[in-house]
């Protein structure tokens, strides 16, 4: 109703049109501004309640672990990392593979269990083999790795960084001979 | 003129004087408050009731009786926020001192405990009472969407507080649920971190669950629950219940609210209390030992309100088990109202005598197939990877493709051999989902022992 009689009420006279267009003019820079705080309170909302990243750290201190020499790491073996959250396998062919212990499926933590040679998730029956590969379902894809390098015959593992995988590859593994 | 009426004041007693300081002014003056009082609360509550909405059968008390442990909810919330300490150090520390060092904290957590898990099974059946009444038809569909919306506070708010006490049941607990999440294609991986605080359960999630938990989910029932209450006064009260053949809108004899309507709420409301007294002094709220990251219980379960959720991924494949199904079943639930029914039939406990009996077929039907399908695909691997075939299509679309049709199949079915209307058809289906829906999470909560294995109890 408004906006019709707007319409027609200023077509005869040029006079009308122009304080009516700067007052349009004026109602939108409102409707605008407007608009504009509302966007900055739910963007500052959004900025405070956004999960906190891991600040970037110059030193590689916090995220790499130092595993321990080499020798310390038996073929065919599973050692556990209660502070980086891992497994460091050490595979029959001497490759090396640090596994996030958080199950695929829904996140439980994977206890190694040696006499049957394979990860068994206790909440939902998942298990998987030595180099993180679904051996029962329900488990979606392999355990997730950490990246592995090797300096001076010492393994480490840098925690920052995460591999999620569709099943095992080599490319995840770190064989001593070749990174020195 | 206020001049001369403040006269007499001067000769009043204290008591007096402090009463004329709150309501200050004239006595119409102080009329016109009281009158401003009665009319808010008349927005509330109506000053005579039908006399047949009086009936104990038509509402079971359990609106009352879902309002009444909200309030007990709200009280010992308060109480035990005095005592609680949201920081994953200090959490499960401050809930042994909580039971064994402050007096009645026992007590009062134990009230709050059995209070949020029955206010879920009342707050179902009053679903389930409202929906069989027909009384989310005109004029009160809109207040089943509020009742939806109410529901959802209650769910969410039991999980929220599932996790703060700290302990190996909490953590593990919430893991999964907010586990889950990580299936909800697209935004699900940033859903999870945005819930969580992080990539995992920890400080932040804590204190994330906590805001919720005390701030915002009571603040959305102080918004929600007089709304919802204030509809059912406009719908001009509660249905009145009658045969089919009765008039709708024959209200029949009114009587005043008080004491009438209000005896029988204080009725409710202590047993209510009483009930939750009963149950809080014998049994306790458990409590492990302090949440391990490190060591996950075998088997690990959800809240026992998620188990059909639970169980459901046990056959399907996630994307199905917890974002299309959850989604349509929500859908499904705030649309049944504006659904196309050829007649809106309210106030007739199952629309008919003829629904009635096809309901009963359906609850039949629900009872022997869940499980048979569970058994079944348990032992025999239904839904296990076909090979060649992506498990999405293997273990999602084609089984519930199956479903679908399965229930399509039945309601045409059903609809043709009994002549039946659109809401006596309906209604079939809504208890047969219903139903199975139970089925599927007694299964989860009773059947599903080590590593998920099925057990007899």
């Amino acid at each position: 109703m408004k906006h019709g009689s707007g319409v027609i009420a200023p077509k005869p006279e040029q006079v009308d049109r122009t304080p009516s267009s700067r007052r349009r003019f004026l109602r939108m820079l409102w409707i605008g501004l407007g608009v504009v705080a509302i966007g900055q309170v739910i963007a500052v909302v959004i900025a405070f309640l956004r999960p906190q990243k891991p600040k970037d750290r110059t030193t590689d201190a916090g995220t790499i672990l130092e595993a321990g020499h080499m020798d310390k790491f038996p073929l065919n073996s599973v050692t556990a990392f209660v502070r980086g959250k891992f497994y460091l396998a050490r595979l029959e062919d001497g490759g090396l593979l640090a596994l996030s212990r958080k199950c695929t499926h829904l996140g439980c933590t994977v206890p190694w269990v040696s006499e049957k040679n394979k990860f068994e998730c206790p909440c939902h029956g998942s298990s998987f083999d030595i180099r993180g590969e679904v051996v029962t379902q329900p488990a979606p894809r392999a355990l997730d790795c950490y990246h592995v390098f090797i300096e001076n015959n010492i393994v480490k593992v840098d925690t920052s960084k995460i591999t999620k995988r569709s099943g095992f590859s080599a490319r995840d593994v770190v064989y001593p001979g070749k990174s020195s | 003129m206020k001049a001369q009426s403040s006269t007499p004041v001067e000769h009043a007693g204290l008591l007096q004087r402090i009463r004329y300081s709150i309501f200050p002014g004239t006595r119409k003056e102080r009329e016109g408050y009281r009158n401003f009082f009665n009319t808010l609360i008349l927005h509330f509550r109506p000053r005579t009731v039908p006399q047949r909405t009086l009936q104990f059968t038509l509402t079971w008390g359990l609106g009352g009786m879902a309002f009444v442990l909200v309030m007990i909810l709200i009280g010992t919330g308060l109480l035990l926020k005095f005592v609680y300490q949201p920081f994953p150090d200090r959490a499960y520390e401050s809930i042994l001192h909580l039971q064994n060092e402050v007096l009645f904290g026992q007590l009062i957590r134990n009230i709050h405990y059995w209070s949020a898990n029955l206010v879920i099974i009342v707050a179902f059946l009053h679903f389930l009472r409202v929906y069989f009444t027909g009384a989310f038809h005109p004029p009160r569909q809109f207040n089943w969407v509020i009742g939806l919306g109410l529901f959802s506070t209650v769910f969410l708010s039991n999980f929220t507080g599932y996790l703060l006490p700290w302990d190996q049941l909490a953590f593990w607990a919430i893991t999964i649920s907010t586990g889950m999440l990580e299936y909800v294609p697209i935004v699900g991986i940033w859903l999870q971190r945005w819930i969580q605080g992080g990539a995992e359960v920890g400080p932040a999630t804590l204190s994330t669950f906590y805001a919720i938990h005390t701030a915002i989910l009571p603040a959305a029932f102080i918004i929600l629950m007089p709304f919802h209450f204030w509809r059912v006064r406009k719908a001009g009260g509660l249905v009145i219940l009658r045969s089919p053949k009765e008039d709708e809108n024959a209200k029949g004899e009114w009587v005043p609210a008080i004491p009438n309507l209000l005896l029988r709420e204080v009725v409710v409301a202590l047993a209510a209390t009483a009930l939750i007294l009963l149950l809080s002094v014998a049994l306790d709220a458990p409590l492990q030992s302090k949440a391990n990251p490190g060591l996950s219980p075998n088997p690990t379960k959800a809240p026992w309100y998620f188990m059909g959720i639970q169980e459901m991924l046990l056959h399907f494949h996630p994307l199905f088990a917890l974002f299309i199904i959850p989604i349509l079943t929500v859908i499904v639930l705030a649309g049944l109202p504006y659904l196309n029914y050829q007649s809106h039939i309210s106030g007739v406990w199952f629309v008919s005598s003829k629904a009635r009996r096809m309901a009963r077929m359906a609850v039949l039907v629900a009872l022997l197939a869940t499980p048979l399908v569970v058994l079944t695909d348990e032992s025999m691997g239904l839904t296990r990877k076909i090979p060649g075939l992506p498990s999405l299509i293997s273990t999602g679309v084609i089984p519930f493709g199956i479903l679908v049709v399965a229930v399509w199949g039945f309601y045409g079915h059903m609809k043709r051999r009994h002549r039946a209307t659109n809401t006596e058809a309906v209604q079939m289906i809504f208890v047969l989902i219903a139903v199975a829906l139970i089925v599927v999470t007694l299964t989860g909560i009773f059947f599903r022992g080590a590593g998920m294995k099925l057990v007899w109890p």
